[in-house]
């Protein structure tokens, strides 16, 4: 997408509004619905991926360490990964951005 | 050469189609639309007719067919009526929303209840925020030339909105006619397959109907509204071309023996028929009425409308639908809207008649101009007048 959404006038959109770029839902920021977002304990951390597969987000990563995190542009706060961990490295703090 | 045979207006409808070579047809029957669809069905089964038929579950599912077909790049038709065409009602938005060149023929039908099957517009009204173009048909002729020229104003690469051929249910869709069909050829020769620019395909892919965060809907909705606006010049181009290959003619606003009328009746439908006899008749003992009718309901012709009515000192609006508890006839509500910035324009006087399929005859018509002329100059309590309701 050349223009961003905010930038977009009702000329530049294709009729019916289609999308012509496939994927592009990759640059919606779907962070900032969250309420709740993962802080990480690393040091219990056995690099499972659990919390990986189970995010419906698909917005967990391995970071330069080699341990798994959650992608802030994405993540929705649904704590899914902070229940499934088996060693509790994540907890669920308040948003407050 | 084009042969002239007579026919029902309905089994006409599907002719047409056959002629304008539709590839999918997906619907399904309602009274008094069924034997358009049931035509159509003959056709594809005995081969006179290449299109794929699919006989579904329910009208929102015959739209939401149709919806799919034309996002492949078919030309797709559908009818439909009264009750079916309210529970299509949230896919008819998505058709136009989505810009899909579909056709659609309405046999327009009262809603329940208490149950009717028979004419009036109450199904049309309901509908016409949704988007669609909307042209109104007076006889069997006019519907069949309309459907030619619905397919292509809806292919239109500056239009490709969807349209609705609007017909009287059993007034019209029942009733046997002359009706001149032209050759293949010729309809070929108007009617050019016109692809889809967005079709959908795996080499291509594109996402329709998508996700529209407040940032921004506005713009999508604007950007149809303002399409939707221009179509008009489109479709009179349209009109155009096919008057002069055809030698029929057809205008957004039809007017007759309006030249020097005071008074002026405003009709919508077959029953503009019956209300030529009745101005005819009183243009034959010297009165100066005429008749106006919208063929075009969406894109409302504003302009040419303004025009046909700015010497009249009376505007008669006849509407076949009742807004509840609102301002009467809907018709009337938007001819009033239209006229109230204009320095110089006619009282409007609003009737409501012909419900559930109930005649408006001659005489009928004659007492409607009679009574509005009197409600013009002496005024009334009444926002609208319910006309032929026994008291």
């Amino acid at each position: 997408m050349a223009k961003s959404e905010g930038e977009l006038t009702w000329r530049d959109l294709e009729i019916g509004a289609i999308v012509t770029e496939p994927g592009n839902a990759a640059q919606y920021k779907t962070g900032d619905w969250r309420s709740q977002r993962t802080t990480y304990d690393f040091a219990k951390c056995i690099k499972c991926a659990l919390c990986q597969i189970f995010c419906p987000e698909g917005c967990v990563q391995q970071n330069e360490d080699g341990y798994f995190e959650a992608d802030m542009f994405y993540c929705k706060g649904c704590g899914i990964c902070a229940r499934e961990c088996p060693t509790r490295v994540i907890t669920m703090v308040e948003e407050k951005e | 050469m084009a042969k002239k045979v007579g026919m029902e207006v309905s089994v006409a409808i599907g002719e047409a189609v056959k002629l304008a070579n539709a590839d999918v047809v997906a619907a399904y029957p309602i009274t008094p639309q069924t034997h358009i669809v049931e035509h159509l069905a003959e056709l594809v089964a005995d081969g006179e007719l290449d299109a794929a038929y699919i006989p579904v579950e329910s009208e929102h599912s015959a739209m939401s067919a149709c919806l799919g077909s034309a996002a492949a790049g078919a030309r797709t038709f559908t009818a439909t009526a009264g009750q079916g065409l309210e529970l299509m009602h949230e896919v008819l938005y998505v058709a136009s929303s989505m810009r899909l060149p579909l056709v659609m023929t309405v046999a327009n039908r009262a809603l329940s209840s208490p149950l009717s099957v028979w004419g009036d517009h109450s199904d049309v009204m309901a509908v016409r925020d949704t988007g669609w173009i909307q042209i109104f048909t007076e006889n069997g002729q006019e519907v069949v030339d309309n459907v030619f020229c619905a397919f292509r104003i809806a292919e239109d690469r500056k239009v490709l909105l969807p349209v609705m051929v609007h017909l009287d249910g059993f007034h019209l869709s029942h009733v046997i006619e002359p009706i001149v069909f032209p050759e293949q050829s010729a309809v070929d020769k108007f009617l050019p397959y016109n692809r889809y620019p967005l079709a959908l395909h795996p080499d291509k892919p594109v996402t329709m109907g998508d996700f529209a965060p407040p940032i921004i809907y506005p713009e999508a909705k604007w950007a149809q509204e303002v399409n939707l606006r221009a179509s008009k010049e489109v479709i009179l181009e349209t009109w155009q071309e096919f008057g002069q290959a055809f030698g029929r003619h057809y205008s957004a606003v039809e007017s007759y023996k309006t030249e020097d009328a005071e008074v002026l009746l405003l009709t919508m439908g077959s029953f503009s028929e019956t209300a030529m006899t009745v101005i005819d008749k009183l243009r034959g003992q010297g009165r100066q009425v005429g008749l106006v009718r919208f063929r075009l309901w969406r894109p409302f012709p504003f302009e040419e409308f303004r025009r046909a009515v700015k010497d009249a000192e009376t505007l008669i609006v006849v509407d076949r639908a009742l807004s509840f508890g609102g301002p009467g006839g809907p018709v009337c509500s938007e001819v009033r809207s239209a006229l109230y910035g204009e320095a110089k324009k006619p009282k409007v006087v609003s009737f409501v008649a012909g419900l559930g399929g109930r005649d408006i005859t001659p005489a009928g018509f004659e007492a409607i101009i009679n009574k509005g002329i009197e409600i013009s100059q002496k005024g009334s309590e009444n926002e609208f007048e319910i006309f032929g309701v026994r008291d």
